[in-house]
């Protein structure tokens, strides 16, 4: 069996705010179709981890490489900054707040990315656009603006921006935790179908059922440094530490 | 180059004081007639009655459409136009009624920042937060009470920066007065360039006085915004 | 006071000055709104010593009265006025029109880099990184998100400080600019008739009401996306006082 490709790695990503540190050097390794999901209670640093993928926030030190792209970074400066925007448009985000454009229709929000950053002619950007709205379900939503719809409605459209750059991962950051427990579950849904489709994702989320069932893997972080990690099945029947232990009797 | 802002017969720094001092006492006079009007404005707009709310809305319309300056000319030329054909009514031998530059310009600057004030204070009682008025008529305040322990000091914490704005353009408003022959500050700053024949050097020094004033209303502004607020958790 | 004959006879030159006023207006304004966004980006992201020079300019172009800088610049230019022909410029400050547009153009410029400034600060932080996330480069994340939304939240004040820019163009007339004003004492000094002085009044307060109307219908069509939940009474928030 081949081993399947890295899409991301990330090494040594250690982050402070000021004299406050908040990553403690924490190394990740992604394959083609990994799904991994980072647990942790709040304050554990597990997004402020997932926007230095995308270098949101920059590390203090450490190193990205996505796509063959390196990214190394030295005293909170980055290296090769000019490679960050290549980085991203490889990389997809979806977001807690949806944060969808809210003077473009939801058509125009999908079609934004390929049309201003890969320049996908307006034609080709619109069949992509609307074969996946297609996808999420939201077909019939086209032209209405972000306002006009519903928190799940918003974030899904969201995801599919995120599919319309072909991304080679995707970084989801607490995608239902500003969703109404019942809008939740159609969000779920289409994550899920994501990761039957082989993709490869990484997912900040306190949504417990989802680590277990859909991921292929699960991050614990604790005070900044990954506390535990393995296959869900393992993790959750037998947990090794007594911080992830504990977090679990509060999770449920 | 410095010695012509001297004291004495030499320089002009005692004209300019003199002119500086006008300026100051127009603005000081100035500001309790706009306030005035301005409660006045604000109550009208707020009345129950249609034609008061009219009459409020009109005036702060008007006045507040119009440039100042030309305002300053319908006072100046209109009172004194008004003034003398009362005068000539009352006293048909009488001579003329002069209405002074200096009561034009307070009347003026006075009726635009009433205008403004008006609609400032409007949005500051309508911020009001009725809980708390209700409570004080549930402990068996009067009215006037309310009005004043409780309604007032909350308009003015409300009201405050909106009114130091105006007072601060009041400030520089006080400036067209110089255009009726009023002798205040950029009047004299005028009289000055015209026997030295350095416009530059004495605008730019009377620029530098009117900045320094409103920077020092601003500090003090800033000082009594925090005192109003004091006790209270921004949202 | 004859208001009829005065409007019948006088009429031409009234429209005169009210096309120059207009002109005025328009240009300095324009102007201003050309150069505002730059500084407005300084204003907004710069650090504090960059921005000093700039807050410098901003400061003493709200703290002095507009009289004091068309005087500093008309009359203040004549002491200059050896170096200024050797350069070329002399014939550019001679003429009051010109001192006129410079300094209303200089002194709109501050106040609405400040009004842009609270505009672009006012912008959903999501969104930006929203468009960041995605890979757009920062210049374009201006044009695509930043900016939309900073003209639309900044609408309603920049419509005030036109009419604000309108009323101070009154002053050009204290420099023989030939506006509704200088048209106004011409007359009047001719006819010592005072209606005159009303039927400026009129001309100024439907030019600010047509304005208006315009304006809001611009905010209109800024706000389509916001959805049924916009006031109408939000859209133009009183003047916070006159331009000195």
């Amino acid at each position: 069996m081949t081993q399947p490709d890295t899409i991301l790695k990330a090494e040594g990503i250690c982050k402070s705010f000021g004299t406050v540190k908040v990553l403690k050097g924490i190394s990740l390794e992604a394959r083609q179709g990994d799904v991994i999901s980072i647990l942790g209670s709040s304050g554990s640093g597990k997004s402020t981890f997932l926007r230095c993928l995308n270098f949101l926030e920059t590390p203090t030190s450490g190193k990205v490489t996505v796509h063959g792209e390196e990214i190394l970074v030295r005293n909170g400066k980055p290296q090769n900054a000019r490679h960050i925007e290549t980085v991203r448009s490889h990389l997809g985000m979806v977001f807690q707040q949806f944060n969808l454009w809210s003077h473009r229709t939801v058509l125009e929000n999908v079609m934004e990315g390929p049309v201003q950053v890969k320049r996908m002619p307006k034609a080709q950007a619109r069949d992509v656009a609307e074969a996946l709205l297609l996808r999420v379900g939201l077909q019939d939503r086209m032209q209405m603006y972000p306002s006009q719809l519903s928190g799940g409605q918003q974030q899904r459209v969201a995801i599919a921006r995120a599919l319309a750059m072909e991304p080679d991962a995707i970084l989801f950051d607490e995608p239902t935790s500003a969703l109404d427990p019942e809008l939740v579950g159609e969000v779920l849904k289409v994550m899920q179908s994501l990761a039957a489709e082989g993709r490869t994702m990484i997912v900040v989320t306190h949504e417990m059922a989802f680590a277990r069932d859909v991921s292929s893997e699960v991050v614990f972080l604790h005070e900044g440094r990954i506390a535990e990690q393995g296959p869900p099945e393992r993790m959750f029947t037998s947990p090794e530490t007594e911080e992830f232990q504990r977090f679990i009797a509060k999770v449920k | 180059m410095l010695e012509i802002f001297s004291y004495g017969d030499a320089g002009w720094g005692d004209e300019i004081l003199a002119g500086l001092a006008i300026t100051m006492q127009l603005a000081i006079a100035t500001l309790p007639v706009g306030l005035l009007i301005g409660f006045g404005a604000a109550f009208a707009s707020m009345s129950r009655y249609r034609g008061l709310r009219m009459i409020g809305f009109g005036y702060t319309t008007i006045m507040r459409g119009l440039p100042e300056i030309l305002t300053l000319f319908v006072v100046y030329n209109g009172v004194g136009l008004l003034l003398n054909i009362v005068a000539k009514w009352w006293s048909p031998d009488g001579g003329n009624i002069e209405f002074s530059p200096f009561a034009a310009g307070v009347t003026a600057l006075g009726m635009v920042f009433g205008a403004f004030a008006g609609e400032v204070l409007r949005g500051a009682f309508n911020s009001l937060d009725d809980g708390q008025m209700e409570a004080g008529r549930a402990i068996g305040m009067s009215p006037r009470q309310v009005f004043l322990r409780i309604q007032l000091p909350q308009v003015w914490r409300f009201a405050l920066p909106g009114l130091g704005n105006l007072w601060i353009n009041m400030l520089k408003d006080t400036a067209l007065v110089s255009i009726i022959a009023l002798d205040d500050l950029m009047r004299i700053t005028k009289v000055a360039v015209g026997v030295t024949k350095q416009p530059f050097t004495f605008y730019l020094a009377a620029c530098l006085i009117y900045w320094a004033m409103c920077v020092l209303s601003e500090i003090v502004l800033a000082r009594m915004e925090r005192r109003a607020n004091r006790g209270i958790r921004r949202a | 006071m004859n208001p009829l004959d005065i409007l019948i006879q006088y009429w031409p030159r009234l429209l005169d000055g009210t096309l120059m006023t207009i002109k005025l207006t328009l240009l300095g304004a324009v102007i201003a709104a050309i150069i505002s966004p730059m500084f407005a980006l300084i204003r907004a992201n710069a650090s504090p010593v960059a921005q000093a020079p700039l807050r410098l300019y901003i400061s003493f172009m709200r703290g002095t009265p507009i009289l004091g800088q068309l005087f500093l610049i008309y009359y203040g230019s004549g002491q200059f006025r050896p170096f200024l022909q050797e350069w070329g410029l002399w014939s550019f400050f001679r003429d009051p029109f010109n001192c006129a547009l410079l300094a209303f153009a200089l002194n709109s410029t501050a106040y609405q880099t400040e009004i842009l400034r609270g505009g672009i600060m006012g912008v959903a932080r999501g969104e930006i990184e929203a468009a960041k996330a995605i890979g757009m480069r920062p210049s374009r994340v201006l044009r695509r998100i930043v900016f939309p939304h900073a003209y639309r939240i900044a609408w309603p004040a920049l419509g005030n400080e036109v009419i604000l820019l309108m009323k101070a163009s009154a002053l050009a007339s204290v420099v023989t600019v030939f506006d509704i004003i200088g048209r106004t004492r011409q007359i009047f000094s001719r006819s010592f008739d005072f209606s005159v002085y009303l039927w400026a009044a009129l001309i100024y307060l439907c030019i600010t009401a047509i304005f208006v109307l315009l304006w809001r219908l611009g905010e209109r069509k800024l706000s389509r996306h916001i959805g049924a939940q916009s006031d109408s009474r939000t859209i133009l928030n009183p003047p916070e006082g006159p331009k000195a």
